[in-house]
């Protein structure tokens, strides 16, 4: 099946499809069914990470790169002069397989550019997932990207195979999509978004009543959003994402950093660098949301719409609400315990454990992984009365934080070594 | 000095536990019977099952299942100071009727459960950078080199991903590995082999058909993956520490 354009393809394929973040293999459970090949782990893994720190799990590959639309934010919109070329369903099929016997993956996932119709695109991309079960007896990931446009039929389809199946918002308005892809709208986006939760839902239900119900994307549906491409405010951005986590069931919301690789189109920003940081914050905000039971208010609103890019919203939610603290590890709630700037999921858990057999002071902290530097202005505990951000004030406490930026090992990337964690250590 | 030797075993280990309560003698010091060199020791282990399984039970009735197990993970880091960090927990836990497992205000008990952590860390790593090579006779070889001696937690999750293959995971550290020919695994040591240990390669003329190609394919994959205008090495080896980058086919020939 390898043939000598084989590698030619594979690096225009995969180069084009490299600017979709979401390569989480997690939340699956598909087991081996006893003599195939592979099985879906929970907890997903990361096989190895780009020199720009992004986990590699999944063969991240297109269909083709030929497209008829024309996306402003996209390399590989009908406009652009790229080489373009597309790969066979047995090319996919073999290479995927190949991979992952050598561990190289945990699985596929596949997207395409859109050729003949939204239909057509999203059929050839369901057989690959087809013949993959089907044919080759595999039970490894698999993470088919969507068509915007396509019937709910042909995705319900796709649903037998894929783990996960995701459709890309991309930009958190409506206005701005329309303006930036005109082929698009939230209608074509949300409606294939409907009829996976449906057939989600669907699904649960059968598994109720009849045991053999096969799986429908047992890990659930994600999406991404650009940012930095359009004027959209973090708390749109925010907003946006709680709606698609509680009222869609989102299993993921992916945000990405706008590369600006069509720097010609008059109607995006000009941009010198990716606006890394502020995506690292989204991540964390994003990350406190689901993980921390903090509320999109609390870290953006009309007053504060957009991220603190100077310190990360954890420590930015507590300079903001002074009030709050400081709270007193050895009596507060595990909930309070959360909410304080150099605690940690682990660490609030062994606080709340260790407590029980005397009171903890601040080297029992530090040796549970808090990051005292940080902490020391929010709370009180045994011995310690160091001076706290209420006589400190919060204009000082921010300034002590960020004039030789704390730099400890957990903290260098909070970021993107949360998502890293959530991956693997969490569940 | 109170220094005792035993041979660096799990149960050899638990037999020293079983000695302390019977000798009513806690040592300072716990050194391997290898590494014993000049110093001089006040007592030896002799690795015993029956005395060993005894200490393993009675741990098993006084601390979960978890706690058991945290044990034993954290033995497997080899560190030092693991031995004495164990003993004087397992010591507390015999010496009351309290619940002390969670007891994390103490440095034994935070120490050891930090060591778990990096012990079941470094296992995962394994799943995640252990690299098959294909042989002509269909076995998927990898070798490996893993800080912990922590092969042995990876098995499981090979046996059930790769049921339909033969594969062969190694260590090429402690030179010992893992066999699983379809039905069963079994350990295995080389005693002359044709692999690198210095590039973890199996020697090209008992490679398989096609096996350089994919070799090749998965690395260009890599590259064309990376986005220049992110590019972030500081991350990049925090993620995948240079320590691993020797048997991974995608940073071969990289700085
Ligand atoms: S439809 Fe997809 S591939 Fe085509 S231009 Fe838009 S974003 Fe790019």
């Amino acid at each position: 099946m390898i043939k000598p354009d084989t590698l030619e393809k594979l690096k225009i394929l995969a180069g084009a499809a490299k600017y979709d973040v979401s390569c989480a293999s997690s939340g699956s459970n598909r087991p081996n069914s006893g003599s195939g090949l592979g099985n879906a782990a929970p907890w997903g893994i990361c096989h190895s990470f780009t020199e720009d720190g992004r986990c590699v799990s999944l063969l991240k590959i297109m269909m083709t790169n030929h497209c008829q639309y024309d996306c402003a934010y996209c390399i590989n919109r009908k406009t652009n002069d790229v080489p373009r070329t597309a790969f066979t369903v047995d090319e996919l099929v073999s290479l995927t397989i190949e991979f992952y016997r050598r561990n190289y993956i945990e699985g596929l996932f596949l997207s395409s550019g859109v050729v003949k119709s939204p239909d057509f695109t999203m059929g050839m991309m369901t057989q690959v997932a087809k013949k993959l079960r089907t044919e080759e007896r595999y039970n490894g990931y698999i993470h088919l990207k969507s068509i915007p446009g396509a019937s709910p039929e042909l995705v319900r389809e796709a649903g037998l195979y894929a783990d996960r199946l995701s459709v890309n918002i991309e930009i958190a308005s409506e206005n701005n999509l329309k303006l930036l892809a005109p082929q698009k709208d939230y209608e074509s986006i949300f409606s294939p978004m409907n009829s996976i939760r449906q057939g989600i839902l669907a699904n649960t239900e059968d598994k109720r009543k009849f045991h053999s119900t096969p799986k429908f994307t047992p890990a659930g549906q994600s999406t991404q959003l650009i940012v930095g491409a359009t004027p959209d405010s973090d708390q749109q951005i925010l907003s946006l994402a709680t709606l698609l986590y509680q009222k869609q069931q989102l299993k993921r919301v992916y945000y990405s950093g706008y590369i600006p690789v069509n720097d010609y189109d008059q109607r995006l920003p000009a941009l010198t660098a990716p606006p890394l940081v502020r995506e690292n914050r989204l991540y964390q905000s994003d990350w406190l949301m689901r993980f921390y039971h903090f509320k999109a208010d609390e870290l953006v609103n009309e007053t504060h719409p957009n991220l603190d890019l100077e310190v990360d919203p954890k420590l930015s939610y507590a300079l903001r609400n002074p009030w709050l603290f400081p709270i007193d590890i050895n009596k507060a709630d595990y909930e309070m315990i959360l909410r304080i700037p150099g605690i940690g999921v682990k660490s609030a858990k062994m606080i709340v454990m260790g407590r029980q057999y005397g009171r903890l002071n601040s080297y029992q902290l530090q040796k549970m992984g808090v990051v005292m530097k940080r902490a020391q202005y929010f709370i009180t505990c045994n011995e310690l009365s160091s001076l706290t951000i209420n006589e400190m004030k919060p204009e000082y406490v921010k300034k002590a934080l960020t004039e030789k930026p704390v730099k400890t090992k957990k903290e260098k990337h909070p970021g993107q070594l949360k998502l890293f964690t959530e991956e693997h250590f969490t569940k | 000095m109170n220094t005792w030797i035993y041979d660096k075993t799990f149960e050899g280990f638990l037999t020293l536990v079983f000695e302390c309560f019977e000798l009513k003698s806690i040592p300072d010091k716990i050194i391997d019977e290898q590494n014993q060199g000049l110093f001089g020791y006040s007592h030896k282990i002799i690795t015993n099952d029956t005395k060993a399984e005894r200490v393993w039970k009675g741990i098993h009735k006084k601390v979960s299942e978890k706690t058991a197990l945290m044990l034993y993970h954290a033995f497997l880091s080899e560190k030092p100071e693991v031995e004495l960090w164990m003993l004087t927990f397992i010591r507390r836990v015999f010496g009351t009727d309290l619940n002390v497992e969670a007891d994390f205000g103490k440095t034994d008990v935070v120490e050891l459960y930090k060591l778990r952590q990096k012990v079941v860390r470094e296992a995962q790593r394994i799943l995640m950078f252990v690299r098959f090579q294909k042989t002509v006779d269909g076995i998927y070889y990898a070798s490996f080199d893993p800080q912990y001696n922590v092969l042995p937690l990876a098995i499981d999750h090979f046996e059930k991903r790769f049921a339909d293959q033969k594969w062969v995971i190694y260590d090429t550290r402690r030179n010992y590995g893992f066999f699983y020919d379809l039905y069963q695994t079994t350990e295995i040591h080389f005693i002359d082999s044709q692999i690198d240990f210095t590039t973890g390669n199996v020697d090209a003329s008992v490679l398989a058909d096609g096996e350089q190609q994919f070799q090749e394919l998965w690395k260009s994959y890599f590259d064309a993956m990376c986005i220049k205008e992110r590019i972030n090495p500081k991350l990049h080896k925090q993620f995948l520490p240079k320590r691993f980058w020797k048997y991974l086919p995608e940073k071969q020939g990289k700085q």
